[in-house]
């Protein structure tokens, strides 16, 4: 590791050109993402009462999901930290574009 | 009438045959009046299109004026123009389609795609735009048409409505001829929808709206003022006309075109006369004229204006005053107010005798009644004729209009309403003179004041209305703010100070003393001897509580009970044993003993807590007096030497640190250029001048000087503002920065250029009391001015940003479920505030109040 002028601040060695690309959902500020089996999915609609036309949305792109292998009409569940209740569970259904 | 319910609605453009289908006259006279003062036919005024006249009658219906709704007419227009509302989505559709064949250059495969997407959307319940818009992005690309094999140009759009194939001008015919061979089911896919045709957005007809949407207004010398809009159709039709004529007459194709452009600029400016790139029509006067989108739009169009923000019925405004010993629930209302303002009540057989009574007492002699609804729907008048026959004739059903009286429900306002607690229900309390009254206490939440603030009041008119009225939006529902779960409502200003004075130390009170304070707060029983505290005990609920007191001097180590200020408080039992009740206790903002009684014993407990509490303070002061004046803040000679002296040696440490900067020797700061070091040593030392003389001028002043109570305890005022009365004002800045606009490299004429110390850059060394140096007054006003300005400019942008907030969010709802949910029933948030909190029913924001929970489990209850 490279040392800059700045206390901390060190460049991870060889050429910057080739080098991976940044993983988005590994990245501290992405809560985790997670697919949904079908039991979990009819048990959550069962529970709100809602069909999957009420879910919030996610686009199929959307980098925090690319790797899962998500179709349309799946449902992500999304673990975020809360500042008010600790962790709180977001669900959103899968759209193509 | 019979009402009807409304299926739904489906906006869409118009086409020709509609439009003429709707039409009642075609016009083609550029006048609007005869010579003989009446209507031309055919004219803008005909009176087939309506009437507005008295005395005239519809030739369409045979109504007269206000039962005639008017009639639409029409113009034909001698050659096509392109209307400019759709000028951009005209771009769109001429670039993904191809200009032989007609259809959307796109191959087969690719455009069912897009018709599968297209559905696919629809059953997801997804925006079509999206899909609608990555089409035309993908046909607009193609360069030649996959069907007919034709060139497909890109059409340009040259603001506001000429559109442009490479070099050459597309006449608004070849739009038209070019859009009719697009096919309906292409229309689809293009987002046109079905059975409309594209090329309707090419006018070659216009609608000419009725007489009544344009009234013209006969001015008081007998001329005739016509409507903007008719101002700007006689400038359409003469247009139409000459063009006409030249096209009859075979004129050369120039002057036909230069016609057809100029119709063209009337109709784009008689839709919007704000279009960018074209200069906007004027009135005879040189003002724009004010056509249909100017009509509609911003905050004094339509919508916002007449639809969202009505005028209403049962309403009243005046300026409002304080009245202390009215309950914090109540609103004042003058007389002469409650007399035109009125409640509709039922009779029936138990409230009959009562409202016969009212209907006696006619409109004038108070209480009253104004109307009468009998059960036949008919409205009646009480007169000073008709009282005694129309209470005779009153039966159960019958509704009576009567006038507002004690204790009836109203809603009062201040505007602006910026949150909830700007709307309150109070229980009306007729009193005499003209003004609203309110109790002080009540300020906060309306952040109200008695400079000459007005406000609104009205009267609820159903029983439903008043009974939701009451328990959701009373002044008691409302102790608690939910921006921070605390109170919003509580004392102020010499509430503060009063109860200080009741509350501090032991001071004995003679029971008639006593009983003098207390009487106010609706208490008279008293022992021999009591002191404030105990007092103040006798209006406490049964609550415990131990906090320190906003007059707490933060000591190193806090003796708590035994606080030689009196600042620790504590209340065992309803007792208050120790301490000073000031703003942390009562105060609006604070308020923790109010925050305790809500919650432990409800919000009547808490509103009788409040009445009482400032009663109690308020007959504390008046019998013991209570002033301040400016010569209470004088100190000694010698202190105002010792004052002299920091002040002269702050100076000229600062003309020693800028000597030292000259030298070049100066110390640069981390992460400073050496100037900024230099400007912030002087803001330090001036700053601190200002303090120390500050420290010097509270020694002097004693603690028991009225203005340092009111400091202290929080009623009002700082400090701060103590020392500028008897210390020095101190340095003034402008955006955080000592002052140094003006001239150049120099405040003012009076100082050398490049001249930066203390008094050439706004230092004041005077007091408020002593008086300000003329170039003093003027950097204060400075920094004052800027103070001025910041306020403005904050209310305006926060303003803004407040009506995008709520325009997103107004539609909201918290479920039964405790889901957000949008009007469709979709979920925005699977919890409420991830907690499902009420946060005006939290403790201070959190949901459980563990340190309470603790302190009652360790005390054994």
């Amino acid at each position: 590791m490279e040392e800059t002028r700045w206390p901390g601040v060190r460049i991870p060695p060889g050429p910057l050109k080739g080098r991976k690309k940044m993983e988005v959902r590994k990245h501290v500020l992405v809560p985790p993402h997670e697919l949904m089996s079908e039991a979990e999915v009819d048990e959550l609609l069962a529970r709100y009462g809602i069909t999957k036309k009420e879910l919030p949305r996610i686009n199929m792109n959307d980098p925090a999901i690319k790797d899962l292998g998500a179709k349309s009409g799946d449902v992500i569940k999304i673990k975020r930290t809360s500042p008010i209740s600790g962790i709180s569970y977001y669900y959103r259904v899968v759209i193509e574009e | 009438m019979i009402p009807k319910s409304i299926g739904s609605i489906r906006f869409r453009m118009m086409s020709p045959d509609e439009i003429r289908n709707l039409s009642v006259t075609k016009v083609i006279t550029p006048d609007t009046i005869g010579e003989d003062g009446f209507p031309i036919t055919m004219g803008l005024m005909d009176t087939r299109l309506g009437v507005i006249e008295p005395g005239l009658v519809c030739r369409t219906c045979g109504k007269r004026v206000d039962e005639c709704p008017g009639h639409f007419g029409h113009i034909e227009l001698e050659r096509p123009v392109v209307h400019v509302g759709y000028a951009k989505l005209i771009k769109n559709w001429l670039n993904a389609t191809c200009s032989n064949c007609g259809r959307i250059t796109l191959s087969d495969e690719k455009r069912e795609k897009y018709l599968n997407d297209l559905v696919r959307a629809k059953e997801e319940g997804s925006d079509t735009d999206r899909v609608i818009d990555r089409l035309i992005k993908e046909a607009s690309m193609a360069t030649v048409c996959p069907h007919c094999g034709a060139d497909s140009l890109k059409v340009n759009l040259d603001k506001p409505t000429t559109f442009r194939i490479e070099n050459s001008k597309l006449t608004p015919t070849d739009v038209r001829t070019w859009l009719e061979k697009i096919s309906d089911e292409d229309c689809e896919l293009l987002g046109i929808g079905y059975g409309i045709r594209p090329e309707w957005a090419i006018l070659a007809v216009l609608p000419v709206p009725p007489v009544t949407v344009r009234p013209s207004i006969t001015l008081e010398t007998g001329e005739r003022s016509e409507d903007d809009l008719t101002h700007k159709l006689v400038d359409i039709l003469r247009i139409n006309q000459r063009l006409r004529e030249n096209i009859d007459a075979g004129a050369p194709q120039l002057i036909v075109e230069d016609l057809w452009e100029l119709l063209q600029y009337h109709i784009t400016t008689y839709f919007d006369n704000q279009t960018s790139g074209i200069p906007p029509a004027r009135h005879r006067s040189g003002r724009p004229l004010r056509t249909l989108a100017q009509r509609l739009k911003g905050k004094e169009g339509r919508f916002r204006s007449n639809l969202s923000g009505k005028r209403v019925n049962f309403s009243a405004r005046t300026v409002i005053s304080p009245d202390p010993m009215i309950s914090l629930n109540e609103v004042g209302v003058p007389l002469d107010i409650a007399k035109e303002l009125t409640v509709p009540e039922r009779a029936t057989e138990f409230n009959i005798e009562d409202l016969r009574n009212l209907v006696r007492n006619g409109p004038d002699a108070y209480p009253g009644a104004n109307y009468v609804i009998k059960k036949n729907n008919l409205r009646l008048r009480v007169t000073e004729v008709n009282r005694g026959d129309l209470a005779e004739s009153i039966e159960p059903g019958d509704v009576v209009e009567r006038q507002l009286i004690d204790g009836d429900a109203v809603l009062f306002n201040r505007q602006p309403s910026l949150h909830r607690m700007s709307m309150l229900c109070h229980r009306a309390k007729i009193l005499p003179y003209r003004t609203f009254r309110l109790n002080p206490l009540v300020c906060s939440p309306y952040n109200a004041d008695f400079d000459g603030d007005e406000m609104n009041l009205h009267v609820l008119q159903s029983e439903e209305a008043i009974a939701e009225a009451r328990s959701l939006m009373s002044v008691e529902a409302h102790l608690l703010s939910p921006r921070f779960g605390g109170a919003i409502i509580g004392c102020i200003h010499d509430h503060i100070t009063g109860l200080y004075y009741l509350t501090h130390g032991f001071n004995e009170l003679e029971k008639s003393v006593a009983l003098r304070i207390l009487s106010g707060a609706g208490i008279d029983k008293a022992p021999e001897k009591l002191t404030g505290k105990e007092i103040f005990s006798l209006i406490l609920p049964q609550i415990d509580m131990e906090f320190k007191a906003k007059i707490c001097e933060h000591c190193e180590k806090c003796d708590k009970e035994n606080c030689p200020n009196d600042a620790y408080v504590v209340i065992r039992n309803g007792k208050l044993v120790k301490g000073t009740i000031d703003d942390v206790a009562v105060g609006a903002f604070n308020g923790k003993i109010i925050n305790e009684i809500v919650k432990e014993y409800g919000d009547i407990a808490a509103k009788d807590f409040l009445d009482a509490a400032s009663k109690l303070s308020l007959s504390m002061l008046s019998l013991m007096g209570f002033t301040v004046g400016i010569d209470e803040e004088d100190i000694p000679l010698e202190a105002q030497e010792q004052i002299q002296e920091i002040l002269d040696g702050a100076e000229e440490r600062v003309d020693e640190l800028i000597e030292i900067y000259k030298r070049g020797e100066l110390e640069q700061a981390p992460g400073r250029s050496l100037e900024e070091t230099l400007e912030l040593e002087i803001m330090r030392i001036l700053a601190k001048a200002r303090d120390d003389c500050g420290q010097i001028a509270s020694k002097h002043v004693s603690s028991e000087n009225s203005a340092v109570i009111m400091a202290r305890t929080g009623a009002r005022g700082s400090m701060l503002n103590i020392s500028q009365m008897s210390g020095s004002v101190g340095p003034q800045s402008i955006r955080g920065e000592r002052i140094s606009r003006g001239y150049e490299h120099r405040t003012l004429s009076h100082f050398k250029k490049g001249d930066i110390g203390a008094e050439a850059r706004g230092f004041v060394e005077s007091s408020y009391k002593k008086g300000l140096k003329p170039l003093e007054y003027f950097f204060h006003s400075m920094a004052g001015r800027e103070g001025l300005v910041d306020t403005a400019v904050r209310t305006s942008r926060s303003g803004y940003m407040q009506r995008r907030l709520i325009n997103a969010l107004e539609n909201l709802k918290v479920d039964d479920d405790e889901t957000v949910r949008d009007p469709a029933d979709k979920v925005i948030q699977f919890l409420y505030g991830d907690d499902g909190v009420d946060p005006s029913k939290s403790i201070e924001g959190e949901t459980v109040d563990v340190d309470s929970i603790v302190n009652k489990i360790m005390r054994g209850e």
